[in-house]
This record gives structure tokens, sequence and C-alpha cells, in this order.
């Protein structure tokens, strides 16, 4: 869209343009816009996981809950979820650095930042992998309970988003390193860096309204 | 049923022959019929060496205008599908009395209403006005194409593959039999074993991912790719409008996402959201779902609101009356839009207080449609009404919402719901906004924008025999059904004990009959139209006096929609344009850059149909194979960085010259 | 011409028929409230719709475009005046009507005693309400006297002038309890109790269905309901009692299947827990199934983010 401001003229007299001479390139220019839209409603979808969770967390079925694993132990275990948050927090900062290399141009380093942000991306799905394991052996399952399966959803939910997450840099850094960081890669390399900060706010959130909250009363 | 039933065929999973129902006279027969038809297509495509046209022109196309055609003429098709789903259930109730059974026993009609209702709010309505907003919005706001063409083709297909999926159903064992928004715990594993559930939720979930990602695309086409000079409150209605509703559309399909995947998991997975057992809540999907479904309510209906907003500004040959307040009022019933999702379930006892709260905001909603009614009303006054056939269905739909609104208000008194809920009377309410309002809404579009999508007006007489019969056979199809609310009959009945009804349901199906006939005249409008184009021919590009920016370009537009992006000063910019002396560009075109076509929409929505029949009959290697399929044509789709081209300025030239030489010889 | 005759004839008998309807002549007090608050919407709407249907026809035939004496202004688009109207009346009629939709959601709430049981005629003090125990079972109504020690399937009376409570829930799917000619509907949910208070003012058998789909027999799960004088009433009673059969769990059970025009069934004795145990879901299971220790457990486990036993849990 030109910025030119247009004068409106009176009726009559000479008539005004009604056109403009010179070709504007659109390539692009919503891609952000269109990207963020697409967050905001990844978002709701977080929410409703969210509202789900307010409504039926508490509804254990005489099955395990967060203080109470059935087991004598306790299912949420804190330290390993808080561990969990500081690389899952890491990791965004790794991608923000990246970022800012991407901006300078800089595309080796870039790529060095997005590996680490992968690497703690992995190293957050394992922990998650091996809590659903823990809670499978003791018998807590999305079938066992409508807290556990609304947990359980809410955090493969968020998972499944990593793994994407995960899956998109590994293509991401063979496209720059095919093609560098034309306009194109660039575009993609910032609606990844607002996917990646999106999980983190994500998660943040998870963290904070599930473990937390069920733990700490 | 959890994926490790036992018995499992390794290759067909749950899918025996016995869910073929080839003992079904009814079923037989309409298979026949669809694969008499579907032969003479692919028959004649290929006689006529078509299917490379196909694919380049239409398939794989990227142009908002084709993909725009391609989604109505899949509403009309499926238009067909629903209306014969509603002239069998009016035979049937006007049958069933007196210990008939009818002709439908409840396992088929139970399936004929839901599947009623979902082809008709989501393969007719939604794709009719996905398809208006993506051929008119762009033109009306200048562009070329829209923010993401390749995600426009990619949605288009995805409501398409949804469709066909309802429509395998019908062969390949049954679709759901618990009402268009399937709520547990009818839709439970418990109370529904069979697949007919499954198939609802995969369609639903295929389809409204496809217009969630149609909707993104417009919200930043109209931000980002707006004619210079148009700025918000410069914006023709229908687009604001559009606006809203792809709002609507990108805030409230989350929610649907989220409820039908929480009750798929709870039939694949055996998981507790909605059961009654072991702490899930079946309210708690009523809500959930009633969040997505009233805004859908608005977003079906805002544009039929603009297309009246349009059709009387040009058919009255005067702005529209109160620009702005309609622009208001527009965005308050967007707002207000997700305030009234309770207004459904007042009969769950959620106390007064919650009752009274949304039952208000349902009534405040009838302030700005009202505002609307007086808005074209007195676009009227003082104005030069022709009758041409789209002011014909904006008359009648004035005449006929005023009737449906009022019963909607008495539907939003609480304690007067108590009564009316459920009852026939809601049915009859919302088929009187559903055609009263969409439908008319869209035969209107369809009439007003065909000269500028084919190049020829559509033949007026036949369209005027369509408007009379929908109108005439909407009150007759629907007054009747107003009274037997009030008698107390309940809607999704298949047969009745008072002999006494009967006559009520006789004059329904009539009245059915009469609305059939209406569109037998709208197909036949479109056929002899066809046949008799040349008579018909507009060389203008601006048949009917026009008002806006779609009707400054020739009739049909060429690929690129302007020649040179028009600079915009007025509400109305065309007859802003004309008025003041407006002359076409006739040399310095340049290049014009345009997207490329692309194969990835049709063979990702394809693998995903694959996907979804092979988990609803369990078979999994089917499900991996066309996941892994799709990461693969996905993935690989990013490695393409070649996704446009330029029509070069002698073709853009040699085009604009064409429309030069047709404008001097109509003088 | 004998069927074109009776064509033309059947919109008349239609009309005649809707003046009769039973939604506009209920003999109970609460469906005649709720009739009257529809009469007066309607009356009140019609401020607004009759004008402009007339204006509508009216406006579309004097300024036709073959008529040149119209006058024609096409740039006229605004008044300040005329869009104070336009937003003024319905901003005043939806008061109007507003006022009486939040009176009317609090003085017809479902959930709330009655305090009349006709026009001008209070309910007597120390009145208490005849309370049946109402569950939707797939797909017959289930109806306990608690108080009488008798139950009903499909089969419903009530002494006239007597007000009703009535505690609904459902057993498997969800259901809506409605007899038009007493109350509007309450919904029926598994696992959940909803309540309607209601009255019945003339005798006669009213129709009772479920008006909220529930499956296959649904068109079949109608009932009678018999609006009886003391007299009549006592005798039904009497009748009930003397059938002799005993609903307990396992007659319970039993009944549960679903099953699709199921005839009258009477108990003359009733197990005294067994309404209780089938809105907790566990007729015939352990207590430790039961819905409500379920509750109590979670309760004393600490909650999710939301407070337990709100609402509907």
């Amino acid at each position: 869209m030109t910025t030119t401001t247009i004068m409106s003229h009176g009726k009559g007299g000479e008539p005004p343009a009604f056109h403009v001479t010179e070709e504007h390139d659109h390539d692009g220019a919503s891609t952000v816009i269109g990207f963020w839209m697409f967050l905001m409603s990844d978002m709701l979808l977080f929410c409703g996981l969210f509202a789900i969770y307010a409504w039926l967390g508490g509804h254990y079925a005489n099955g395990p809950a967060p203080l109470d694993d059935g087991h004598g132990g306790q299912l949420f275990h804190l330290p390993v979820v808080a561990a969990n948050t500081v690389i899952m927090l890491l990791s965004a900062f790794f991608c923000t650095m990246g970022m800012a290399e991407t901006r300078k141009g800089n595309a080796g380093l870039a790529l060095k930042w997005f590996g680490a942000t992968a690497l703690l991306g992995a190293c957050f799905l394992f922990n998650q992998f091996s809590e659903l394991k823990h809670m499978e052996a003791i018998g807590a399952t999305y079938q066992t309970s409508a807290f556990l399966s609304c947990l359980i959803t809410l955090v493969c939910a968020h998972s499944l988003h990593v793994i994407a997450g995960l899956v998109w840099v590994g293509v991401l850094t063979v496209q720059v390193l095919q093609h560098g960081l034309n306009a194109a890669n660039e575009r993609r390399v910032v609606c990844f860096s607002m996917f990646w900060n999106f999980l983190d706010i994500t998660w943040v959130c998870v963290f904070i309204f599930v473990y937390l909250m069920g733990v700490i009363r | 049923m959890s994926p490790d039933t036992p018995h499992l065929d390794p290759i067909f999973g749950r899918l025996t022959l016995g869910d073929i129902p080839y003992h079904e006279p009814i079923l037989l027969i309409t298979f026949a019929v669809v694969a008499l038809v579907g032969l003479a297509a692919v028959g004649a495509l290929t006689y006529f060496r078509l299917w490379g046209y196909l694919w380049r022109e239409w398939i794989t196309t990227v142009d908002h205008k084709r993909i725009g055609i391609m989604y109505v003429v899949l509403a009309i098709i499926m238009l067909v599908r629903g209306l014969a789903d509603a002239i069998m259930m009016r035979l049937q109730q006007a049958m069933a009395f007196n210990g008939s059974e009818g002709y439908l026993p409840p396992h088929h009609y139970d399936q004929i209403f839901t599947a009623h209702g979902v082809i008709m709010i989501f393969f007719v309505a939604t794709p009719l006005i996905v398809g208006m907003m993506n051929f008119v919005v762009p033109l009306q706001i200048g562009a070329r194409d829209v923010s993401f063409p390749y995600l426009n083709n990619l949605g288009f297909w995805l409501t398409a593959v949804a469709a066909i999926l309802v429509n395998i159903s019908l062969f390949v064992g049954e679709f759901s039999q618990a009402g268009w928004v399937g709520e547990p715990p009818l839709t439970g594993l418990a109370a529904s074993p069979g697949v007919g559930v499954d198939y609802y939720l995969w369609a639903l979930q295929i389809s409204g991912i496809g217009t969630t990602i149609g909707a993104i695309n417009l919200v930043a086409t109209i931000f980002k790719m707006r004619a210079p000079g148009m700025n918000l409150m410069k914006m023709p209605v229908f687009t604001w409008t559009s606006l809203c509703v792809n709002a609507l559309i990108v805030i409230s399909f989350p929610f649907l996402t989220i409820s039908i995947t929480l009750l798929t998991l709870d039939r694949l997975f055996g998981m507790h959201f909605f059961t009654t057992e072991l702490g899930g809540n079946p309210m708690a999907y009523v809500n959930l779902v009633w969040i997505w479904g009233h805004p859908e309510v608005y977003i079906l209906i805002l544009p039929a609101f603009g297309v009246y907003s349009e059709v009387a500004a040009t058919f009255c040959g005067k702005r529209l009356f109160g620009y702005t307040s309609m622009v208001y009022a527009t965005v308050s019933i967007t707002v207000l839009g997700f305030l009234v999702w309770l207004h459904h379930f007042f009969t769950m006892g959620s106390g007064a207080n919650i009752n009274a709260f949304f039952g208000l905001m349902t009534a405040l909603i009838a302030i700005p449609t009202g505002v609307k009614v007086y808005n074209w009303l007195f676009t009227m006054y003082r104005g030069r009404v022709r009758f041409d056939v789209p002011m014909l269905w904006t008359i009648s739909f004035m005449l006929t919402f005023l009737l449906g609104g009022l019963t909607g208000v008495l539907c939003s008194i609480p304690a007067a719901d108590f009564q009316i809920h459920n009852s026939l009377f809601v049915v009859a309410h919302f088929h009187n906004v559903a055609i009263g309002a969409i439908v008319f809404a869209m035969l209107a579009a369809i009439d007003y924008w065909f000269p500028k999508a084919f190049g020829f007006k559509l033949e007026p007489f036949w369209g005027k025999l369509s408007v009379a019969f929908w109108t005439v056979g909407f009150f007759i199809a629907f007054l009747p059904i107003y009274i037997a609310g009030f008698m107390g009959v309940t809607r999704r009945t298949q047969s009745f004990d008072d002999p006494s009804l009967q006559i009520y349901f006789v004059i329904a199906a009539i009245g059915g009959f009469v609305i059939l006939l209406g569109v037998v005249f709208f197909l036949i409008q479109l056929f002899v139209s066809i046949v008799n184009r040349e008579k018909l021919r507009d060389t203008t590009g601006d048949p009917w006096g026009g008002r806006t920016l779609e009707w400054a370009t020739s009739s049909p537009p060429p690929a690129y929609n302007f020649a040179f992006t028009p600079l915009v000063h007025d509400i109305d910019a065309w007859t802003d344009m004309k008025e003041r002396g407006y002359r076409r560009p006739l040399d310095g075109f340049k290049a014009i850059h345009m997207p490329s076509n692309t194969s990835t929409g049709i063979f990702l929505s394809v693998l995903l149909l694959a996907f979804s029949f092979a988990v609803i009959w369990f078979m999994w290697w089917l499900a991996a194979l066309s996941f892994a399929l799709m990461l693969v044509i996905g993935i690989g789709h990013t490695f393409n960085y070649n996704r446009s081209f330029h029509i070069p300025a002698d073709v853009v030239a040699r085009t604009e010259g064409e429309r030069t030489r047709l404008l001097a010889q109509q003088g | 011409m004998k069927p074109i005759r009776i064509i033309a004839l059947l919109p008349l008998m239609a009309i005649l028929g809707a003046c009769n309807a039973v939604m506009l002549h209920p003999s109970g007090d609460v469906a005649v409230q709720q009739r009257d608050l529809l009469l007066y919407a309607t009356e009140l709407m019609c401020i607004v719709i009759v004008p402009v249907v007339f204006l509508t026809a009216f406006f579309a035939w004097h300024y036709r475009h073959t008529n040149t004496k119209a006058r024609y202004e096409p740039h006229w688009h605004h008044s300040t005046l005329l869009e104070l109207v336009i937003w003024g009346v319905p901003v005043m009629i939806i008061i109007t009507i507003g006022m009486e939709t939040w009176k009317t959601a609090h003085t017809l709430d479902p959930y709330r005693q009655l305090t009349r049981i006709a026009p001008d005629q209070p309910v007597p003090p120390g009145t208490k309400p005849l309370v049946v125990q109402t569950v939707a079972l797939d797909w017959k109504w289930l109806f306990i006297y608690p108080e009488l020690g008798i139950a009903t399937v499909n089969d419903l009376a009530a002494p006239v002038n007597q007000p009703i409570e009535f505690r609904i829930t459902a057993d498997r799917v969800q259901n809506a309890l409605d007899i038009p000619a007493m109350a509007g509907m309450v919904y029926a949910y598994p696992g959940m109790e909803t309540e309607l208070h209601a009255v019945i003012n003339k005798p006669g058998n009213y129709m009772g269905q479920s008006s909220r789909f529930s499956g296959a027999g649904f068109s079949k799960m109608h009932f009678v309901f018999h609006g009886l004088s003391n007299a009549d009433f006592d005798k039904w009673v009497a009748d009930v009692k003397a059938s002799g059969e005993t609903l307990d769990s396992a007659a319970y059970l039993k009944l549960a299947i679903p099953s699709a025009g199921e005839p009258v069934h009477r108990y003359g004795t009733v197990d005294p827990q067994l309404y209780s145990t089938a809105l907790d879901q566990c007729v015939g299971k352990s207590s430790n199934e039961c819905l409500s220790t379920q509750r109590a457990n979670d309760a004393k486990k600490g909650n999710g983010l939301c407070r337990p036993n709100v609402a509907s849990n």
C-alpha cells in the first residue's frame, strides 16, 4: 500500500487520479500478520484445553491426584517440571539470539543458535516423555480419570507443537544452507521465532496453572 | 472401542461387507444415480479432452475468482443433497401417523436430519459465503489477489474433501444419528458405538481447518491489500461484513476444533472428557461447542447482510443510507455474537441470573439488526428502485426476515424459551432466518455477481419464478411448523401419535415441494442462461450500474483484476469515478507479478481424506502411509521458492486493448 | 375438483386448529404466565415490525424506477434525526422487553418454589409440594413418589392446584422433561439433578414427552400426565399401591435396558435409596463408584483450578 497522502478533491474541476501507475510487490507482505493470526487461533485452542482442565482437572475418579499418586508419592514432580521450564525458557532465549543474528544477516551464527534451541527442545521432550512413562508405570493413564485425560492431552498438545518446531528447525536449517538468508528464508525465521516463543509462553502457563497450582495450596 | 479391539482385519480394519448398505433400496438407487452422473462427467471430460484444462486452470489454480466459483459450485451440488434430505424428512413426517412408521425407520431418519443440518451449515451455507467473499472481496478492495493464494487453494480443497467424506458415509457405513452439533453423551462411545459419529467428527474437523485457513487469508488480505486511499471507513459494506465474519471465524473455530478433537479422543482412545463416568462431564462439550456454534450463526448471516447492502444501494441507484450506522451495527453484532452462546440451553438449569444475562445479550443483538433493516428501508426512500432479480430477493428477504426476527426475540426470553425450546417453533425460527436471510442473500449474490464472473447475465424470467416459489414455498412450509411448535411438537420426531397434527405436516410437505420447484427454476435459470449466453452477454463490465470497484474492471475480470491499482477517494469508489469523469488508461501498461499455480493443495487434501477414512475404520497402515505422505508433500512444498511469475506488459496491453475495442463497440 | 377444494381448505383448517394449540391454551399456571409473556413480547415487537412491513412495500412501490414523479436524491444518505429514531426505537423496545426478561427469568425460574397456583391465588401457607423424582431412561420415563412410596413408568398423575416439585435426572443420555400444558421443559442429565416446580389447574389428561432428542426410541418417549381431583388422585395412588410390584435395583437395571414404546408400569413399593443411587450413577454398583463418593474423595485430594461441586458438579 502506498503511504502517499491522497487529497480529496471537490466535485467538478479536473478529475483526480484514479489509479496508481507504479507497481508494488506484495510478495510476503502479509506473512507475519497471517502467521500471527494463526498463532492467535492456536492460542485459543490452548485456551480451550486450559478451560477444560479448569473444569475437569479436579475430577480424580478415585485415581491419582497431583499430591497423591496412589502409591504414597506425588504425581507431579515439581523439580523435574521446574527444570523443564528452565530448559524451555533458555531455549527461547537461544531462539531470540538466533533471531538477532538473522537480523544482522549472520546465517552461520544464527543456525548455531537455532541448533542449540532445538537441542534444548529435544531435552525438554525427553523429560516429558519419561514423566509420561513414569505415570503410565504407576497406572496413571489418560483412561484413568477426567483429570488425567485433561492433563495428558494438554501436555501432549504442547509436546506435539515442540516436535513440529524441531522438524521446522531441521527443514529451515537445510533451506538456509541452500539459499542463505534470502527474503523468504528470513520471513520463515521470523515466523519460527514467533512460534517458539509462543510455545515458551504456553509452557509457562502450563507450569503455573497446572503444576504450581496443583502442588502449592 | 479402542484401537486394540480384537478381530481387526489387518487391511480393512473394522470395515466389513456388512457395512455396505447394499440391501437398502433408497441408498442403492441413490448410489446408482451418483455413479451414473459421475461416469457421465468423467466420460464427457475425457471425450472433450478437458482433464488437462481442468487440472491447469481450476484444480491447481490460485486465482481467487476461480476458487470462489469452485466454492459456489460445491455449495450448489451439496444444496441438492441437503434439499433431498429435507424432502425425505417432510414426506416421512407427513406419513408417520396413526401407528404408521412412515418409510424411514429411526436409524435412517436420524441420520437424515443430522446430515441435513451438517450439510446445509458446513457444505452449503459456509462454502457459499466463503466463495462469495473469495470472489468479491479482492475485487472490491482493488487487489490483484489474496494475501496467501496457495492457502486459499488448500482451504477450498479441504472443504471439498470434507464434503466428500460426508457423502462417502452414505455408501460405506453410516452417518451420525445425533444431531448437527453432536452433543455427548449421545455421541459418546457408549451410546453411539458405530462409525457414524466418527464420520461426522472428521468431516467437521477437516472443513473447520479449511474454513480457518480461508479466514486468516481473508483478514490478512483486507488489512494489507486494500487499494491506496481506501481506509476502513471507505470499505464497501460487503467487505466490512467479510472482515467481521473472518475475524469471527478465526476466533470461534478453534473452539469447534477443540471440542470435536476432545470428543474424538474420548471415542478413539477411551479418554474421559465428556463421558458420564470417571469424572467426565458432557456439559463441558455443550458449552465449548456453542462458544463456536453461536458465532457461527453470525458468520453465516453477516455476509448476507453485506450482500443486501450492496444490492439495495445498486438497485435503488443511491448511496446506502447510514453507512456508518451499518458498520457499527455489524461490529456490535460481531462482538455480541460471543456473549450469547448459553441461549442454546437455557433449559439446562443454570440459574436465573445466568439465563437472564444471556437472554438480555441475545435481545440486544436485535437492536443493531433492526437498525440494518431500517437502513435498507431508507436506502429505497427517494431512490429509483429497479426490480431486477437481486432486488426482488432483497425485498422478499426484508419481509420474511421480520418474522424471523420477531420469533428470534421470543426465543431469547428465557422464561418463554422453556416452552418453545427444542420445539418445532425453534426449527421454524432458524429456517426462517437461514432461508429468508442466508439463502435468499446467496441467491441474490449469485444473480448479482454472475455477470461479473462469467460475462453474461442470468435470464431474469426463471430467476423471478425462483424468487416467487422460494418465498411462497417458505411460508407454506414453515408457518405450519411454527404452529406445530405451539402445539408442543418436538423437533427430530420420527413418528407421531396425535392424528390431529398430520394436517400441518402435509401442508409443510407441500411447501417443501414448492421450495424444491424454486431450486429447480434456479437450476433451469442457470441452464437457460448458459445456452443463451450470447444474447445475455455484457461487455461493459458494469451491467447493473454498480457502485463498487469490482464493476470497474471487465467481465469476467482478467487474471490480474486491474491493469493499474485503483486509487480510492470515496465510499462507492466506482460511482465516484463515473461521476467525476474517470477515463480508463489506454497505455503505459507494465508487467504484473502474479502467484503460480500449485498442486500441493489437492494432494494434501486427498491424503487427509484418506487419513481420516483410515482412522474412522481403524485401517492403521493406511493412516500411517497417508500421514507420512502428507508430511513429505507438505515439507517438500516449502522447498519450492519459485512461486510467482510475471504477466508480460504486452499481454496486459493486448488484454486491455481487447476491452477497449469491446467498450467502443458499445458506443 | 374435490382434492383441489380440500387443498384450498387446508390452511383454514390449520389456522382454526392453531387457536387450540396447547401452548396458547395451557392448563397450568406456569405455562399460562409463559404464554402471556410470549404474547406481550409479540405485541411490543409488532410496534416496529408492522410499520416496517408496510413501509417496505410502500417504498418499493412508490420509488419504483418507472415512477419518474417520485423524488430521486441519489446522494442523500444521512439524516441525524432518522438515525436517532432507527437506533432509539429498537433500543426502547428491547429495554422494555429486557425488563420483563429479567423479571420473568427469576419469577419463572424452574428451580424456584411456587408462590402462586393461579393468578391472585397464592400458595396456602404450610403447603408442601408433591415431590416427584424423575429418571429419564432409554426410552421411557420413571417417576418415583418418595413420600407415597410408589413409582410408575410412563404414567404420571398429580392433584390439581397442588404445587409439584420435580427432581430430574437421566440414566444414560440427555433428555428433557416436557409437559407443555403445565410448564416449560427442563433438561435431564445423567449424573446431575435439575428441578422443575409447577402446578396443574384443570383436571384432564395431558401429553408429556421428552423434548430433547435422545436416540432411536426418542419419538416413542411419551407419557400421559393425569391432572386429578384430590379424591381421584387418592384412588390412583391406591391403584398403584395395589399393583404389588417392587422397584429395586434389579428391577431398575432391567428397566434401564433400552426399549421403545414401553407400556405403563406401576410399582406399589420402591427402594427409598433407588433415586439417589440412580442420580449417583451407581445402581447395583459398589458405593465407591458413586459420583458423590468420588466427588467427596476429590475434595479431600485437593481440587483443580475450580472449586468443587459448583453448579452442575
